[in-house]
């Protein structure tokens, strides 16, 4: 099996090691930037301070610094706790952002699994093996502050993954397909009302569904509003209490690598993903296996950006608030938007 | 799995899968290790986990038959709901740290039993349904639109039933739960 990339000839380990150096690349690039943009300096201007400043010019080399202070720390394992599940856990945390990669497209043929027939259901699959890791965390733990986060986290991330396959649901129907590529140029070729000048982005059609997918998003991540696993004030840091040196760290990188990862399927659901609309660009030319990985990556910053304004901005849910508002709300409107969906998609 | 690949190797005309065989093998091997482990840990969480090693086995083994819309709802389904929903109820009722507590019971014979009956069943069903049948070498990847297809055309009736049947199930679920 062989593959060619700018007219050379690449053999079968070649193009895998390529690939996986492409998916460390995509994992870690937006979650550094995620970091330094909205951590660091985002929410520093909202709070009227600098942030980090000295390590490299306007403190960009800040997370190196971070990640150096993280790997000096001492591993502990707690005295009682279930070592291997303990030293586990984390891993499988950060391996399934990575899974979830696999199935995005980045440019026509920048894809890591090509032609994949059921892309987007794949990745809501692997998504959801994160609850394990953080059950499997919070009760390795052996302290009754990780058992709450942990069974907090895996009640939340069970609650709003139904909204978030509802609210897909409604774009593969206008898609017409799975496959993640094939919803990308759905979006480029498409019209709305037979005006095609900016193709059809689904975040237009599907609004609704749009609004509750970033709504789940949010919660998946555990970031605020719905950080309740983690209250620092009644649970201490909840699931990841008890973790320190690397394995805190892997945690860390699994927060901001799925905020990456989730802004990177809902760019491509709702927002075109790689592609500009059809009617600007031939699609198919090989400049956009370079063009098409920009282009995605400033999708992922707006959306990005968007997730961490709401955190900096709104207070938290209380936890009844917070499973009411999945149950009884959410999962009830994107039900109702299937059915206008299909109705519509039926009608035209 | 060595006797196979030497039988496939003698057969001159079907060419041998070499690197599926030992996935294939590597896989069943992981799987049946997990398997026993799940029912020797002394640990409910441990089994639980060594289960989940069990059930990513059986998606592995559907990737390797080219079933990717089954393995993917393997790893939803399984994986993603049920083994979370098994811990959950795990560490919401009693999560023993220590494997202290005694985890076979009594019936431990009958249930192997039931369970070694069920194999020679369902393997005897294997054997005389597909018996010397092979996997056409240029196995291609079930197309999930053709799956919807069949499932929507020619199932309409079956699939209808057993979506009824499991809204049943969660309304009498929901009705026992609530004591009021």
């Amino acid at each position: 099996m062989s593959a060619s990339l700018f007219g050379i000839e690449l053999s079968y380990w070649q193009v895998t090691s390529l690939r996986s150096l492409g998916i460390l690349a995509a994992v870690l690039l937006p979650a550094g930037t995620f970091v330094y943009l909205f951590l660091f300096k985002m929410v520093s201007f909202m709070q009227s301070r600098l942030g980090p400043m000295e390590a490299g010019p306007f403190g960009s080399m800040q997370l190196l610094a971070e990640v150096g202070k993280f790997l000096q720390k001492e591993d502990i394992v707690p005295e009682r706790a279930d070592a291997k599940l303990f030293k586990l856990a984390p891993y499988l945390v950060v391996s399934t952002v990575l899974l979830v990669y696999l199935a995005v497209p980045f440019g026509p043929e920048m894809t890591f699994v090509s032609n994949f027939d059921g892309g987007i259901f794949y990745v809501l699959a692997v998504s959801s093996i994160s609850a394990l890791g953080v059950l499997l965390a919070g009760w390795s733990s052996a302290n009754k502050y990780s058992l709450i986060g942990g069974l907090r986290a895996a009640g939340q991330l069970i609650a709003y993954e139904l909204p978030m396959v509802l609210a897909v649901i409604g774009v593969v129907i206008q898609a017409g397909t799975l496959n993640m590529q094939g919803i990308v140029m759905a979006q480029a070729s498409g019209s709305i009302f037979g005006f095609d000048g900016f193709g059809n982005p689904f975040f237009l059609t599907q609004i609704i569904a749009f609004v509750i997918f970033m709504i789940a998003v949010q919660a998946e991540l555990g970031q605020t509003p719905f950080d309740m696993p983690i209250a620092e004030s009644e649970l201490v840091t909840g699931y990841i209490t008890e973790y320190s040196g690397l394995r805190f760290l892997l945690f860390f990188i699994g927060e901001f690598a799925s905020a990456g990862a989730f802004a990177a399927v809902a760019a491509t659901l709702f927002l075109g993903g790689w592609a500009v609309p059809a009617a600007w660009a031939d699609l198919d030319s090989a400049i956009f296996n370079l063009l098409g990985p920009l282009i995605m990556l400033t999708k992922m910053l707006i959306l990005g950006g968007l997730i961490f304004f709401i955190r900096f901005t709104f207070p938290r849910f209380r936890e009844d608030q917070l499973q009411k508002l999945a149950w009884t709300v959410l999962i009830p409107i994107s039900l109702a938007n299937i059915l206008v969906t299909t109705i519509l998609k039926v009608a035209f | 799995m060595i006797g196979s690949l030497l039988a496939a190797a003698q057969n001159a005309d079907a060419p041998v899968l070499v690197a599926q065989n030992v996935a294939f093998g590597i896989i069943s091997v992981l799987m049946i290790y997990s398997a026993i482990r799940v029912v020797t840990a002394a640990n409910v969480v441990h089994a639980a986990a060594f289960l989940v090693v069990v059930l990513a086995g059986v998606a592995a083994l559907f990737i390797l038959l080219g079933a990717e819309f089954v393995a993917i709802t393997q790893v939803l389904v399984y994986i993603g709901a049920i083994v979370v929903l098994f811990l959950f109820g795990i560490m919401l009722t009693r999560a023993p740290m220590e494997g202290s507590e005694k985890m076979s019971r009594d019936n431990w014979a009958l249930a192997a039993l039931t369970g070694f009956v069920l194999l020679v069943l369902l393997g005897y069903t294997l054997w005389d349904g597909f018996g010397k049948n092979k996997i056409p070498a240029d196995l291609q990847p079930t197309s999930t639109g053709a799956l919807s297809d069949v499932i929507f055309g020619q199932y309409l009736v079956p699939f209808e039933v057993v979506s009824l049947l499991l809204l049943a199930a969660l309304v009498g679920a929901i009705v026992i739960a609530r004591r009021d």
